[in-house]
């Protein structure tokens, strides 16, 4: 259209534009570095909001349990009703000795689908496998409570240790079939087939080279989902149900450090109250160290 | 002689069986023994007294393996027996029922549906946001010497066991909501019949709040996974443009990740849903359904808690085994919907990506 008429030299406009365009840059620039400080901010807020509670249970338990946790609690068993005084020993013991059952029932099976796994060739069924495992890993744990009460309780026709290290067992297999099954993933598959082209068996490749090389993994594995079950409370509550005296039996009810505390937080005796604190504070120590201990193992080396 | 000849044959077998095995699997091409090749029975058999074991070690791993099928198995059988009657009895009516009296023999889920959706929700909406801003703080904005310890934290916040937390919600938490928090809450909103009527303490709303803490973290350390899982490349491209922090989370990490963070999200919404011991410790156990957040409620798995022990007539027990069926159909069915969306990233997002929508101050 009007190539030039009378407008002002072109140089002249384009220099005005551009510092316009630069102050409005500038006023932006600004802006954004506001925003992105903005949300650096929300998002260290929200850390913060998401880590207090934590913290929060931890001085809860700290001042609250931290005073009713005497020798007493630690070695004496519970008074009856209307006593004061008295302990947890036995759901201590019994929390250990169902996690025991857990791993010696689960930790074999879990590890060996976990090989299974691994050395399988048809990728559906493998497929398949890692798929259900996945599911029952997102099963409530509650629900174990109930299948093993009538697959085991009923049957037996009493509450048992054994029908709670079950119950603990049957959640622990999923979870260290596939940590496992990661884990082996990490072997350099020359270590395997150094083993195979020295004439070893099968079983000896996969026991002595594999399995052995991927020891530490394992065990982290397994002992990462001890301490889970071992704060798992709703699947003992149909099973070992809990005791108030010592058992060391496997076919009668036995008592277990999370049902006590649930127990007694939800009874209307504030000494019983404090003793739940005292035994979650235990509990969390025990769980807490498992899994620090676990992090500086698995931190160690990388072989 | 004899014996070299067999060792001859052996490697002969695991030279073919190799071969073979790369024809198979061009893509896992070192992993030599499979099972099931033909060489392999020629390696076993020459090895004698060997093949026995390992042939019963082969069904010794084959079953730990299997085992999982069983364990699905005897959890579905274990239910649908148990249901039995009650799903013959009440059917679909039992999911829409509102009346839960086990006295009168009315069996109806519909307040444990009711509670246990409400209180999941209103937790993913708590949990999800604040996970995913943490996630970002500990890849993208916080200082490199503050991020181990703070993911540290976090994964011990997944392993604080249930019953603590429940215990610390009754005793702490809940006299702080009933006291402080909630008559806060309804001052200021009131007029929403969500925040009306009056306050206990335990309620839906407290139930929520302790499913939140108890998913954040597990929200947060997947989230994590994921943002790393994001090509460098992306960043970079942003970063080349002069973005800032937030515009390269903004215009290249987010996009990318969008759907496997939902996937994040619903896969804390599964747990959300199964979360029991400290649900059961707050959120009051009353089977109505209440439109205000402040009333008590009741979730599939508390209904379990408090009365599967005590359940004495047989119609009672089957529907708390159909009640189990449910909470386990509904965990299903959102964990299968997390894993679609998880592994589904670079599928529907990367070329989103590559769309980059002009910055601010670029036009």
């Amino acid at each position: 259209m009007s190539a030039s008429g009378s407008a002002p030299s072109p140089e002249w406009s384009r220099e005005r534009r551009a510092s316009g365009e630069e102050r409005a840059t500038a006023r932006r620039f600004r802006v954004r570095k506001i925003l992105d400080r903005f949300f650096q901010l929300l998002s260290l807020l929200a850390s913060v909001a998401v880590i207090s509670p934590l913290l929060l249970v931890f001085v809860f338990l700290l001042s609250s349990g931290g005073s009713s946790l005497t020798w007493d609690f630690l070695t004496q068993l519970p008074k009856p009703v209307g006593e004061t005084g008295g302990g947890m020993a036995n759901a201590i013991v019994g929390s250990c000795i169902l996690v025991a059952i857990a791993i010696v029932i689960g930790a074999p099976i879990g590890v060996l689908g976990g090989v299974f796994l691994y050395e399988h060739k048809e990728p559906r069924l493998r497929a398949a496998i890692r798929f259900t495992a996945d599911v029952l890993n997102g099963v409530p744990s509650i629900i174990w409570g109930i299948v093993v009460y009538s697959w085991v309780v009923l049957r037996m026709k009493t509450f048992s240790g054994l029908a709670g290290g079950l119950a603990l067992s049957f959640i622990m297999i999923p979870l260290i079939l596939r940590t496992t099954e990661d884990v082996l993933r990490l072997v350099p598959p020359a270590y395997r087939e150094a083993g195979l082209a020295l004439g070893l068996r099968r079983s000896q490749v996969i026991l002595h080279i594999v399995l052995a090389t991927a020891r530490r993994g394992i065990v982290t594995g397994v002992l990462l989902s001890a301490a889970r079950v071992a704060g798992e409370t709703a699947p003992l509550l149909f099973t070992a149900f809990g005791n108030r005296v010592w058992t060391a039996r496997l076919q009668e009810p036995m008592a277990a450090l999370p049902l006590q505390i649930f127990t007694y937080a939800i009874s209307p005796y504030p000494d019983w109250h404090r003793q739940a604190w005292a035994g979650a504070l235990v509990l969390l120590a025990l769980v807490f160290l498992m899994n620090l201990a676990l992090r500086l193992l698995s931190r160690g080396k990388p072989e | 002689m004899r014996r070299r000849e067999r060792h001859a044959g052996a490697f002969r077998a695991l030279r073919t069986q190799r071969d073979q095995t790369v024809n198979d699997h061009p893509s896992d091409p070192l992993s030599i023994a499979h099972s099931a090749a033909p060489g392999a029975g020629s390696l076993t058999a020459s090895a004698g007294f060997g093949s026995l074991l390992d042939g019963g070690f082969r069904i010794l791993i084959a079953g730990a393996g299997l085992s999982v099928f069983a364990l699905a198995g005897l959890l579905g059988w274990e239910l649908y027996r148990g249901a039995e009657k009650a799903l013959s009895r009440y059917g679909v009516g039992f999911l829409t029922g509102s009346h839960w009296d086990p006295v009168a023999g009315r069996f109806g889920a519909l307040p444990f549906l009711y509670g246990t959706f409400v209180s999941s929700t209103i937790a993913l909406l708590l949990a999800f946001p604040l996970s995913v801003a943490t996630a970002l703080s500990l890849t993208e904005f916080a200082p490199f010497w503050i991020r181990r310890p703070v993911r540290a934290l976090v994964d011990l916040m997944a392993a604080v066991p249930s019953v603590v937390w429940g215990l610390w919600a009754m005793f702490e938490m809940v006299p702080w909501l009933r006291q402080a928090a909630f008559p806060f809450l309804q001052r200021a909103f009131g007029w929403i019949p969500l925040f009306q009527g009056p306050i206990y303490g335990v309620s839906l709303l407290a139930g929520a709040l302790i499913i939140a803490m108890m998913i954040t973290p597990i929200i947060t350390s997947l989230a994590i996974e994921i943002l790393r899982a994001v090509p460098p490349m992306l960043r970079e491209a942003a970063w080349a443009l002069g973005a800032t922090r937030w515009e390269v989370i903004r215009v290249a990490v987010l996009p990318y990740v969008r759907s496997a963070l939902v996937g994040a999200g619903v896969l804390g919404l599964g747990r959300a849903l199964g979360e029991t011991m400290a649900v059961t410790m707050v959120i009051g156990n009353r089977p109505e359904i209440l439109l205000s957040l402040f009333a008590p409620g009741y979730t599939l798995a508390s209904v379990l808690v408090n009365e599967f022990a005590e359940a004495t007539s047989e119609e009672h027990l089957a529907a708390l085994f159909e009640i189990g069926l449910t909470l386990v159909a509904v965990t299903l069915v959102v964990n299968f919907l997390a894993r679609l969306l998880i592994h589904n990233i670079p599928f529907f997002f990367a070329p989103r990506t590559l769309r980059t929508q002009p910055m601010e101050g670029e036009r």
